[in-house]
Protein backbone atom coordinates (compact mmCIF):
# COMPACT_ATOMS: atom_id res chain seq x y z
CA UNK A 1 0.00 0.00 0.00
CA UNK A 2 1.48 3.35 -0.91
CA UNK A 3 0.71 4.84 2.48
CA UNK A 4 4.24 6.10 2.79
CA UNK A 5 7.33 5.94 0.66
CA UNK A 6 9.21 3.68 3.05
CA UNK A 7 6.81 0.84 2.48
CA UNK A 8 8.03 0.45 -1.06
CA UNK A 9 11.33 -0.83 0.21
CA UNK A 10 9.61 -3.74 1.92
CA UNK A 11 8.23 -5.50 -1.10
CA UNK A 12 8.80 -9.23 -1.24
CA UNK A 13 10.22 -8.92 -4.74
CA UNK A 14 12.88 -6.23 -4.94
CA UNK A 15 12.53 -6.29 -8.72
CA UNK A 16 8.82 -5.48 -8.47
CA UNK A 17 9.63 -2.85 -5.90
CA UNK A 18 12.03 -1.24 -8.33
CA UNK A 19 9.47 -1.33 -11.11
CA UNK A 20 6.93 0.50 -8.96
CA UNK A 21 9.52 3.05 -7.87
CA UNK A 22 10.49 3.54 -11.48
CA UNK A 23 6.86 4.25 -12.39
CA UNK A 24 6.63 6.90 -9.71
CA UNK A 25 9.88 8.60 -10.59
CA UNK A 26 9.07 8.65 -14.31
CA UNK A 27 5.67 10.20 -13.59
CA UNK A 28 7.40 12.89 -11.56
CA UNK A 29 9.98 13.44 -14.31
CA UNK A 30 7.22 13.78 -16.88
CA UNK A 31 5.35 16.14 -14.57
CA UNK A 32 8.36 18.37 -14.05
CA UNK A 33 8.75 18.70 -17.82
CA UNK A 34 5.17 19.95 -18.28
CA UNK A 35 5.42 22.21 -15.24
CA UNK A 36 8.38 23.92 -16.91
CA UNK A 37 6.47 24.00 -20.21
CA UNK A 38 3.59 25.88 -18.60
CA UNK A 39 5.97 28.42 -17.04
CA UNK A 40 7.89 28.86 -20.32
CA UNK A 41 4.73 29.16 -22.42
CA UNK A 42 3.38 31.97 -20.21
CA UNK A 43 6.75 33.73 -20.26
CA UNK A 44 6.89 33.38 -24.04
CA UNK A 45 3.44 34.94 -24.28
CA UNK A 46 4.26 37.80 -21.94
CA UNK A 47 7.64 38.58 -23.45
CA UNK A 48 6.85 37.81 -27.12
CA UNK A 49 9.68 35.31 -27.05
CA UNK A 50 9.07 33.24 -30.14
CA UNK A 51 12.16 31.10 -29.64
CA UNK A 52 11.05 30.07 -26.16
CA UNK A 53 7.55 29.32 -27.52
CA UNK A 54 9.07 27.02 -30.16
CA UNK A 55 11.09 25.26 -27.45
CA UNK A 56 7.85 24.58 -25.56
CA UNK A 57 6.25 23.13 -28.69
CA UNK A 58 9.32 20.98 -29.37
CA UNK A 59 9.32 19.70 -25.77
CA UNK A 60 5.97 18.06 -26.37
CA UNK A 61 7.73 15.21 -28.18
CA UNK A 62 9.57 14.36 -24.98
CA UNK A 63 6.31 14.38 -23.02
CA UNK A 64 4.61 12.15 -25.60
CA UNK A 65 7.49 9.70 -25.48
CA UNK A 66 7.24 9.52 -21.67
CA UNK A 67 3.50 8.97 -21.94
CA UNK A 68 3.97 6.01 -24.26
CA UNK A 69 6.77 4.60 -22.11
CA UNK A 70 4.69 4.83 -18.92
CA UNK A 71 1.61 3.31 -20.53
CA UNK A 72 3.67 0.40 -21.78
CA UNK A 73 5.32 -0.02 -18.40
CA UNK A 74 1.95 -0.07 -16.63
CA UNK A 75 0.65 -2.65 -19.11
CA UNK A 76 3.72 -4.77 -18.55
CA UNK A 77 3.36 -4.63 -14.75
CA UNK A 78 -0.33 -5.53 -14.96
CA UNK A 79 0.40 -8.49 -17.22
CA UNK A 80 3.44 -9.81 -15.41
CA UNK A 81 2.91 -8.91 -11.77
CA UNK A 82 -0.88 -8.86 -11.37
CA UNK A 83 -0.66 -6.18 -8.69
CA UNK A 84 -3.29 -6.05 -5.95
CA UNK A 85 -4.57 -3.51 -3.45
CA UNK A 86 -2.24 -0.50 -3.05
CA UNK A 87 0.03 -1.62 -5.88
CA UNK A 88 -2.96 -1.99 -8.18
CA UNK A 89 -4.22 1.45 -7.21
CA UNK A 90 -0.77 2.90 -7.88
CA UNK A 91 -0.64 1.44 -11.40
CA UNK A 92 -4.22 2.50 -12.04
CA UNK A 93 -3.54 6.03 -10.80
CA UNK A 94 -0.39 6.27 -12.91
CA UNK A 95 -2.28 5.26 -16.06
CA UNK A 96 -4.80 8.02 -15.40
CA UNK A 97 -2.27 10.60 -14.22
CA UNK A 98 -0.08 10.19 -17.29
CA UNK A 99 -2.99 11.12 -19.57
CA UNK A 100 -3.64 14.30 -17.61
CA UNK A 101 0.04 15.25 -17.52
CA UNK A 102 0.22 14.81 -21.27
CA UNK A 103 -2.79 17.09 -21.67
CA UNK A 104 -1.17 19.72 -19.48
CA UNK A 105 1.71 19.55 -21.96
CA UNK A 106 -0.80 20.00 -24.80
CA UNK A 107 -2.20 23.05 -23.02
CA UNK A 108 1.30 24.54 -22.71
CA UNK A 109 1.75 23.90 -26.42
CA UNK A 110 -1.51 25.73 -27.17
CA UNK A 111 -0.37 28.75 -25.15
CA UNK A 112 2.98 28.69 -26.95
CA UNK A 113 1.21 28.57 -30.32
CA UNK A 114 -0.85 31.61 -29.36
CA UNK A 115 2.35 33.39 -28.27
CA UNK A 116 3.81 32.82 -31.75
CA UNK A 117 0.62 33.94 -33.51
CA UNK A 118 0.34 37.07 -31.42
CA UNK A 119 3.97 37.89 -31.90
CA UNK A 120 3.58 37.51 -35.69
CA UNK A 121 0.25 39.34 -35.94
CA UNK A 122 0.78 42.36 -33.79
CA UNK A 123 4.07 42.48 -31.96
CA UNK A 124 3.48 45.97 -30.59
CA UNK A 125 0.24 45.40 -28.81
CA UNK A 126 0.25 45.03 -25.02
CA UNK A 127 -0.55 41.63 -23.57
CA UNK A 128 -2.91 41.69 -20.61
CA UNK A 129 -1.91 39.84 -17.53
CA UNK A 130 -2.12 36.10 -18.06
CA UNK A 131 0.88 35.85 -15.82
CA UNK A 132 -1.13 35.46 -12.64
CA UNK A 133 -3.31 32.68 -14.08
CA UNK A 134 -0.19 31.07 -15.50
CA UNK A 135 1.53 31.17 -12.12
CA UNK A 136 -1.55 29.79 -10.35
CA UNK A 137 -1.75 26.88 -12.76
CA UNK A 138 1.98 26.17 -12.65
CA UNK A 139 1.74 26.14 -8.85
CA UNK A 140 -1.20 23.71 -9.04
CA UNK A 141 0.78 21.36 -11.25
CA UNK A 142 3.75 21.65 -8.92
CA UNK A 143 1.63 20.91 -5.87
CA UNK A 144 -0.17 18.00 -7.52
CA UNK A 145 3.19 16.43 -8.36
CA UNK A 146 4.47 17.13 -4.86
CA UNK A 147 1.38 15.45 -3.45
CA UNK A 148 2.02 12.48 -5.74
CA UNK A 149 5.63 12.32 -4.65
CA UNK A 150 4.88 12.49 -0.93
CA UNK A 151 1.56 10.59 -0.99
CA UNK A 152 0.11 13.67 0.64
CA UNK A 153 -3.69 13.83 0.50
CA UNK A 154 -3.78 17.21 2.22
CA UNK A 155 -1.59 18.73 -0.48
CA UNK A 156 -3.96 17.14 -3.00
CA UNK A 157 -6.89 18.93 -1.34
CA UNK A 158 -5.01 22.22 -1.61
CA UNK A 159 -4.78 21.72 -5.36
CA UNK A 160 -8.53 21.32 -5.46
CA UNK A 161 -9.01 24.55 -3.57
CA UNK A 162 -6.51 26.36 -5.82
CA UNK A 163 -8.58 25.30 -8.83
CA UNK A 164 -11.43 27.48 -7.59
CA UNK A 165 -9.08 30.46 -7.52
CA UNK A 166 -7.79 29.66 -11.01
CA UNK A 167 -11.37 29.45 -12.32
CA UNK A 168 -12.16 32.88 -10.84
CA UNK A 169 -9.04 34.35 -12.40
CA UNK A 170 -9.99 32.82 -15.75
CA UNK A 171 -13.45 34.35 -15.52
CA UNK A 172 -11.95 37.76 -14.70
CA UNK A 173 -9.71 37.52 -17.78
CA UNK A 174 -12.71 36.57 -19.92
CA UNK A 175 -14.66 39.58 -18.65
CA UNK A 176 -11.73 41.86 -19.35
CA UNK A 177 -11.28 40.51 -22.87
CA UNK A 178 -15.01 40.70 -23.64
CA UNK A 179 -15.03 44.35 -22.62
CA UNK A 180 -11.95 44.94 -24.72
CA UNK A 181 -13.54 43.35 -27.80
CA UNK A 182 -16.74 45.35 -27.32
CA UNK A 183 -14.87 48.61 -27.00
CA UNK A 184 -12.41 47.95 -29.81
CA UNK A 185 -13.63 45.56 -32.53
CA UNK A 186 -10.24 45.80 -34.21
CA UNK A 187 -8.79 43.93 -31.24
CA UNK A 188 -11.04 40.88 -31.69
CA UNK A 189 -8.51 38.75 -33.50
CA UNK A 190 -5.84 39.58 -30.96
CA UNK A 191 -8.20 39.03 -28.03
CA UNK A 192 -9.36 35.67 -29.36
CA UNK A 193 -5.78 34.42 -29.23
CA UNK A 194 -5.70 35.39 -25.59
CA UNK A 195 -9.06 33.72 -24.99
CA UNK A 196 -7.58 30.49 -26.34
CA UNK A 197 -4.44 30.87 -24.25
CA UNK A 198 -6.41 31.58 -21.06
CA UNK A 199 -8.71 28.68 -21.82
CA UNK A 200 -5.74 26.35 -22.27
CA UNK A 201 -4.29 27.45 -18.93
CA UNK A 202 -7.61 26.94 -17.19
CA UNK A 203 -7.83 23.43 -18.66
CA UNK A 204 -4.30 22.69 -17.46
CA UNK A 205 -5.48 23.60 -13.94
CA UNK A 206 -8.37 21.14 -14.31
CA UNK A 207 -5.91 18.41 -15.24
CA UNK A 208 -3.80 19.20 -12.16
CA UNK A 209 -6.98 18.84 -10.12
CA UNK A 210 -7.66 15.47 -11.73
CA UNK A 211 -4.17 14.30 -10.79
CA UNK A 212 -4.80 15.22 -7.17
CA UNK A 213 -8.04 13.19 -7.26
CA UNK A 214 -6.16 10.12 -8.54
CA UNK A 215 -3.64 10.62 -5.77
CA UNK A 216 -6.41 10.50 -3.16
CA UNK A 217 -7.68 7.28 -4.74
CA UNK A 218 -4.19 5.86 -4.77
CA UNK A 219 -3.51 6.59 -1.12
CA UNK A 220 -6.91 6.06 0.45
CA UNK A 221 -8.78 3.94 -2.06
CA UNK A 222 -11.55 6.54 -2.17
CA UNK A 223 -12.95 7.75 -5.45
CA UNK A 224 -13.56 11.46 -4.92
CA UNK A 225 -14.30 12.47 -8.50
CA UNK A 226 -17.50 14.31 -9.34
CA UNK A 227 -18.40 15.28 -5.79
CA UNK A 228 -18.50 18.71 -4.20
CA UNK A 229 -15.32 19.97 -2.61
CA UNK A 230 -16.98 19.86 0.82
CA UNK A 231 -17.92 16.19 0.38
CA UNK A 232 -14.47 15.47 -0.92
CA UNK A 233 -12.77 17.01 2.10
CA UNK A 234 -15.13 15.20 4.43
CA UNK A 235 -14.41 11.87 2.77
CA UNK A 236 -10.68 12.37 2.76
CA UNK A 237 -10.45 13.56 6.31
CA UNK A 238 -12.81 10.98 7.76
CA UNK A 239 -10.81 8.54 9.81
CA UNK A 240 -9.08 5.99 7.62
CA UNK A 241 -10.86 2.67 7.74
CA UNK A 242 -7.52 0.90 7.86
CA UNK A 243 -6.36 -0.33 11.24
CA UNK A 244 -3.05 1.49 11.76
CA UNK A 245 -2.19 -0.51 14.85
CA UNK A 246 -2.48 -3.91 13.28
CA UNK A 247 0.87 -5.63 13.43
CA UNK A 248 2.45 -6.56 10.14
CA UNK A 249 2.53 -10.06 8.77
CA UNK B 1 -29.08 24.31 -22.74
CA UNK B 2 -32.21 25.82 -21.22
CA UNK B 3 -34.45 23.76 -19.01
CA UNK B 4 -33.89 21.84 -15.81
CA UNK B 5 -30.83 19.67 -15.37
CA UNK B 6 -31.74 16.14 -14.48
CA UNK B 7 -29.61 14.69 -11.73
CA UNK B 8 -28.55 11.25 -12.79
CA UNK B 9 -27.16 8.87 -10.16
CA UNK B 10 -23.37 9.04 -9.90
CA UNK B 11 -23.00 5.32 -10.38
CA UNK B 12 -25.27 3.82 -13.02
CA UNK B 13 -27.39 0.92 -11.89
CA UNK B 14 -25.72 -1.99 -13.65
CA UNK B 15 -26.74 -4.63 -11.15
CA UNK B 16 -25.01 -5.58 -7.95
CA UNK B 17 -21.27 -5.26 -8.40
CA UNK B 18 -20.25 -5.99 -4.89
CA UNK B 19 -22.02 -7.90 -2.20
CA UNK B 20 -22.48 -7.15 1.42
CA UNK B 21 -22.49 -10.13 3.74
CA UNK B 22 -25.17 -8.45 5.86
CA UNK B 23 -27.56 -8.69 2.90
CA UNK B 24 -26.88 -12.34 2.16
CA UNK B 25 -28.69 -15.48 3.26
CA UNK B 26 -26.19 -17.34 5.42
CA UNK B 27 -25.69 -21.03 4.72
CA UNK B 28 -23.21 -21.83 7.49
CA UNK B 29 -21.23 -19.99 10.08
CA UNK B 30 -18.29 -20.70 12.34
CA UNK B 31 -18.81 -19.13 15.74
CA UNK B 32 -15.86 -18.54 18.05
CA UNK B 33 -14.28 -21.63 16.58
CA UNK B 34 -11.00 -22.80 18.04
CA UNK B 35 -9.26 -26.00 17.10
CA UNK B 36 -6.47 -27.94 18.81
CA UNK B 37 -4.48 -30.73 17.25
CA UNK B 38 -3.73 -33.83 19.35
CA UNK B 39 -0.22 -32.47 19.96
CA UNK B 40 -1.80 -29.56 21.82
CA UNK B 41 -1.06 -27.03 19.11
CA UNK B 42 -3.87 -24.50 18.76
CA UNK B 43 -4.45 -24.10 15.02
CA UNK B 44 -7.55 -21.88 15.09
CA UNK B 45 -8.26 -19.05 17.50
CA UNK B 46 -11.82 -17.89 17.98
CA UNK B 47 -12.66 -17.77 14.31
CA UNK B 48 -15.98 -16.27 13.22
CA UNK B 49 -16.85 -16.77 9.57
CA UNK B 50 -20.15 -16.69 7.67
CA UNK B 51 -20.65 -18.47 4.37
CA UNK B 52 -23.15 -16.70 2.14
CA UNK B 53 -25.60 -19.09 0.51
CA UNK B 54 -24.82 -19.96 -3.12
CA UNK B 55 -21.73 -17.79 -3.12
CA UNK B 56 -18.04 -18.57 -3.26
CA UNK B 57 -15.98 -17.78 -0.19
CA UNK B 58 -12.21 -18.06 -0.49
CA UNK B 59 -9.76 -18.55 2.36
CA UNK B 60 -6.26 -17.23 1.78
CA UNK B 61 -3.19 -16.90 3.94
CA UNK B 62 0.39 -18.11 4.24
CA UNK B 63 1.25 -21.76 4.86
CA UNK B 64 0.34 -22.86 8.34
CA UNK B 65 -2.17 -20.05 8.92
CA UNK B 66 -5.00 -22.51 9.57
CA UNK B 67 -7.04 -22.13 6.42
CA UNK B 68 -7.08 -25.84 5.54
CA UNK B 69 -7.66 -26.66 9.20
CA UNK B 70 -10.71 -24.40 9.15
CA UNK B 71 -12.01 -25.94 5.92
CA UNK B 72 -11.68 -29.42 7.37
CA UNK B 73 -13.61 -28.48 10.49
CA UNK B 74 -16.69 -27.96 8.35
CA UNK B 75 -17.05 -31.62 7.44
CA UNK B 76 -15.28 -32.92 10.54
CA UNK B 77 -12.34 -34.38 8.73
CA UNK B 78 -10.30 -33.88 11.90
CA UNK B 79 -12.37 -36.57 13.64
CA UNK B 80 -10.38 -39.15 11.69
CA UNK B 81 -7.35 -38.53 13.91
CA UNK B 82 -7.42 -39.06 17.68
CA UNK B 83 -6.82 -36.25 20.15
CA UNK B 84 -8.03 -33.40 17.99
CA UNK B 85 -10.38 -31.04 19.76
CA UNK B 86 -12.89 -28.43 18.67
CA UNK B 87 -14.14 -25.49 20.65
CA UNK B 88 -16.98 -23.22 19.54
CA UNK B 89 -19.46 -24.24 16.89
CA UNK B 90 -20.19 -24.44 13.20
CA UNK B 91 -23.87 -23.94 12.52
CA UNK B 92 -25.43 -25.01 9.26
CA UNK B 93 -28.65 -23.39 8.10
CA UNK B 94 -31.59 -23.52 7.68
CA UNK B 95 -31.90 -26.25 10.31
CA UNK B 96 -29.43 -24.61 12.70
CA UNK B 97 -27.56 -27.82 13.46
CA UNK B 98 -24.17 -27.47 15.13
CA UNK B 99 -21.92 -29.59 12.92
CA UNK B 100 -19.52 -30.10 15.81
CA UNK B 101 -22.24 -31.26 18.21
CA UNK B 102 -21.59 -34.65 19.87
CA UNK B 103 -24.79 -36.21 18.56
CA UNK B 104 -24.20 -35.23 14.96
CA UNK B 105 -23.17 -38.05 12.62
CA UNK B 106 -19.98 -36.96 10.78
CA UNK B 107 -20.83 -39.23 7.83
CA UNK B 108 -24.14 -37.44 7.39
CA UNK B 109 -22.34 -34.09 7.59
CA UNK B 110 -19.88 -35.19 4.88
CA UNK B 111 -22.85 -35.96 2.63
CA UNK B 112 -24.12 -32.43 3.16
CA UNK B 113 -20.65 -30.93 2.72
CA UNK B 114 -18.62 -32.67 0.04
CA UNK B 115 -14.93 -32.09 -0.26
CA UNK B 116 -12.56 -31.89 -3.22
CA UNK B 117 -8.88 -32.23 -2.44
CA UNK B 118 -5.63 -30.79 -3.72
CA UNK B 119 -4.70 -33.78 -5.83
CA UNK B 120 -7.35 -35.63 -7.80
CA UNK B 121 -8.08 -38.80 -5.83
CA UNK B 122 -10.51 -40.92 -7.83
CA UNK B 123 -11.24 -44.41 -6.56
CA UNK B 124 -9.59 -47.29 -8.46
CA UNK B 125 -12.87 -47.93 -10.18
CA UNK B 126 -14.61 -47.00 -13.41
CA UNK B 127 -15.64 -43.45 -14.16
CA UNK B 128 -19.26 -44.44 -13.63
CA UNK B 129 -18.63 -46.18 -10.31
CA UNK B 130 -16.68 -43.23 -8.97
CA UNK B 131 -19.70 -40.99 -9.35
CA UNK B 132 -22.21 -43.65 -8.31
CA UNK B 133 -20.27 -44.48 -5.15
CA UNK B 134 -21.76 -41.85 -2.88
CA UNK B 135 -25.25 -42.71 -4.06
CA UNK B 136 -24.74 -46.36 -3.27
CA UNK B 137 -23.43 -45.41 0.20
CA UNK B 138 -26.65 -43.47 0.61
CA UNK B 139 -28.59 -46.61 -0.15
CA UNK B 140 -29.78 -45.75 -3.66
CA UNK B 141 -30.25 -49.05 -5.45
CA UNK B 142 -32.37 -48.38 -8.54
CA UNK B 143 -30.13 -48.42 -11.61
CA UNK B 144 -32.28 -45.90 -13.46
CA UNK B 145 -31.98 -43.38 -10.65
CA UNK B 146 -28.24 -43.89 -10.36
CA UNK B 147 -27.77 -43.57 -14.16
CA UNK B 148 -29.69 -40.33 -14.13
CA UNK B 149 -27.78 -38.90 -11.18
CA UNK B 150 -24.42 -39.92 -12.63
CA UNK B 151 -25.22 -38.20 -15.90
CA UNK B 152 -26.42 -35.07 -14.11
CA UNK B 153 -23.35 -34.90 -11.86
CA UNK B 154 -20.97 -35.43 -14.78
CA UNK B 155 -22.82 -32.79 -16.77
CA UNK B 156 -22.69 -30.36 -13.87
CA UNK B 157 -18.97 -31.04 -13.55
CA UNK B 158 -18.54 -30.25 -17.28
CA UNK B 159 -17.21 -33.75 -17.93
CA UNK B 160 -20.14 -35.60 -19.48
CA UNK B 161 -19.31 -34.70 -23.07
CA UNK B 162 -15.80 -36.06 -22.68
CA UNK B 163 -16.62 -39.35 -20.95
CA UNK B 164 -20.13 -40.34 -21.96
CA UNK B 165 -18.86 -42.99 -24.38
CA UNK B 166 -16.35 -44.46 -21.96
CA UNK B 167 -18.10 -44.56 -18.63
CA UNK B 168 -16.72 -48.02 -17.84
CA UNK B 169 -13.10 -46.96 -18.40
CA UNK B 170 -10.85 -46.76 -15.39
CA UNK B 171 -10.88 -43.30 -13.80
CA UNK B 172 -7.07 -43.33 -13.79
CA UNK B 173 -7.10 -43.20 -17.59
CA UNK B 174 -8.38 -39.64 -17.47
CA UNK B 175 -6.06 -36.62 -17.52
CA UNK B 176 -5.32 -34.76 -14.28
CA UNK B 177 -7.86 -32.03 -15.00
CA UNK B 178 -10.49 -34.58 -15.97
CA UNK B 179 -9.80 -36.60 -12.82
CA UNK B 180 -10.33 -33.48 -10.73
CA UNK B 181 -13.61 -32.76 -12.50
CA UNK B 182 -14.55 -36.41 -11.88
CA UNK B 183 -13.90 -35.82 -8.18
CA UNK B 184 -16.13 -32.76 -8.35
CA UNK B 185 -18.82 -34.86 -10.10
CA UNK B 186 -18.45 -37.46 -7.35
CA UNK B 187 -18.91 -34.71 -4.77
CA UNK B 188 -21.91 -33.27 -6.62
CA UNK B 189 -23.67 -36.62 -7.07
CA UNK B 190 -24.88 -36.68 -3.47
CA UNK B 191 -26.30 -33.17 -3.95
CA UNK B 192 -24.35 -31.48 -1.18
CA UNK B 193 -25.38 -28.16 0.29
CA UNK B 194 -21.80 -26.97 0.58
CA UNK B 195 -18.78 -27.83 -1.56
CA UNK B 196 -15.42 -27.61 0.17
CA UNK B 197 -12.41 -27.18 -2.10
CA UNK B 198 -8.93 -27.62 -0.63
CA UNK B 199 -6.56 -26.07 -3.18
CA UNK B 200 -8.34 -27.87 -6.01
CA UNK B 201 -6.09 -26.70 -8.83
CA UNK B 202 -2.63 -26.67 -7.28
CA UNK B 203 -1.71 -29.91 -9.08
CA UNK B 204 -3.20 -28.86 -12.43
CA UNK B 205 -1.88 -27.06 -15.49
CA UNK B 206 -3.25 -23.61 -16.45
CA UNK B 207 -5.85 -24.95 -18.91
CA UNK B 208 -7.20 -27.52 -16.45
CA UNK B 209 -7.11 -24.82 -13.75
CA UNK B 210 -9.16 -22.50 -15.95
CA UNK B 211 -11.74 -25.22 -16.56
CA UNK B 212 -12.10 -25.86 -12.81
CA UNK B 213 -12.47 -22.13 -12.16
CA UNK B 214 -15.07 -21.92 -14.91
CA UNK B 215 -16.89 -24.80 -13.27
CA UNK B 216 -16.81 -23.09 -9.87
CA UNK B 217 -18.32 -19.99 -11.50
CA UNK B 218 -21.15 -22.13 -12.92
CA UNK B 219 -21.78 -24.02 -9.69
CA UNK B 220 -21.90 -20.92 -7.51
CA UNK B 221 -25.57 -20.29 -8.18
CA UNK B 222 -26.58 -23.73 -7.03
CA UNK B 223 -24.32 -24.58 -4.13
CA UNK B 224 -22.43 -22.76 -1.43
CA UNK B 225 -18.68 -23.03 -1.98
CA UNK B 226 -15.77 -22.63 0.40
CA UNK B 227 -12.36 -22.77 -1.26
CA UNK B 228 -8.87 -22.72 0.19
CA UNK B 229 -6.26 -21.51 -2.25
CA UNK B 230 -2.63 -20.48 -2.23
CA UNK B 231 -3.18 -18.67 -5.48
CA UNK B 232 -4.29 -15.14 -4.71
CA UNK B 233 -5.26 -14.39 -8.28
CA UNK B 234 -7.46 -17.45 -8.20
CA UNK B 235 -9.17 -16.21 -5.05
CA UNK B 236 -9.63 -12.83 -6.74
CA UNK B 237 -11.08 -14.48 -9.85
CA UNK B 238 -13.49 -16.96 -8.33
CA UNK B 239 -14.62 -15.65 -4.97
CA UNK B 240 -17.53 -13.45 -3.97
CA UNK B 241 -16.18 -13.12 -0.44
CA UNK B 242 -12.60 -13.53 0.70
CA UNK B 243 -11.11 -14.14 4.12
CA UNK B 244 -7.48 -13.68 5.09
CA UNK B 245 -6.10 -15.87 7.86
CA UNK B 246 -2.86 -15.53 9.74
CA UNK B 247 -1.53 -17.56 12.67
CA UNK B 248 -4.89 -19.21 13.26
CA UNK B 249 -6.83 -15.96 13.33
CA UNK B 250 -9.21 -14.57 10.79
CA UNK B 251 -7.67 -11.18 10.09
CA UNK B 252 -10.08 -9.78 7.52
CA UNK B 253 -13.22 -10.82 5.73
CA UNK B 254 -14.96 -8.87 3.00
CA UNK B 255 -16.39 -8.88 -0.47
CA UNK B 256 -13.73 -9.78 -2.98
CA UNK B 257 -13.87 -6.51 -4.93
CA UNK B 258 -13.00 -4.42 -1.88
CA UNK B 259 -10.68 -7.06 -0.49
CA UNK B 260 -8.35 -7.02 -3.48
CA UNK B 261 -8.45 -3.30 -4.25
CA UNK B 262 -8.70 -1.67 -0.85
CA UNK B 263 -8.30 -4.03 2.11
CA UNK B 264 -8.94 -2.55 5.51
CA UNK B 265 -6.22 -4.26 7.49
CA UNK B 266 -2.57 -3.52 6.98
CA UNK B 267 -1.69 -7.19 7.43
CA UNK B 268 -4.04 -8.13 4.58
CA UNK B 269 -2.54 -5.43 2.38
CA UNK B 270 0.98 -6.64 3.13
CA UNK B 271 0.08 -10.22 2.33
CA UNK B 272 -1.80 -9.68 -0.90
CA UNK B 273 0.79 -7.26 -2.26
CA UNK B 274 3.63 -9.57 -1.25
CA UNK B 275 5.33 -7.36 1.31
CA UNK B 276 7.59 -8.23 4.16
CA UNK B 277 6.71 -7.10 7.63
Amino acid sequence: MPGSRDEFTQHFSSQFNQELENLRSRVLAMGSVVEQQIADAVTALETRNETLARTVIGGDLHVNALEIYLDEECGRILARRQPAAGDLRLVFAVIKTVTDIERIGDSAKSVARMAIKMSEANPQRDVPQLKHLGELVREMVHKALGAFSGMDVNAALEVERADIEADLEYQAIMRHLTTQMTKDPASINWALHLVWAARALERAGDHAKNISEYLIYMVQGKDVRHVSIEDRERQVQSRSSRDPEAPKV
Amino acid sequence: MDGPIVNAPLRPDVGAQTGNIADEAIKAEARALSFYYGSGVQALKQVNLSLAENKVTALIGPSGCGKSTLLRCFNRMHDLYPGNRYDGEIVIHPDGVNVLGPKVDPIEMRMRMSMVFQKPNPFPKSIYENVAYGLRVRGVRRTGVIDEQVERALTDAALWGEVKDRLQDQAYNLSGGQQQRLCIARALAVEPEILLFDEPTSALDPIATASIEELIAELRNRVTILIVTHNMQQAARVSDYTAFMYLGELVEFGNADDFFTNPKQKRTEDYITGRYG
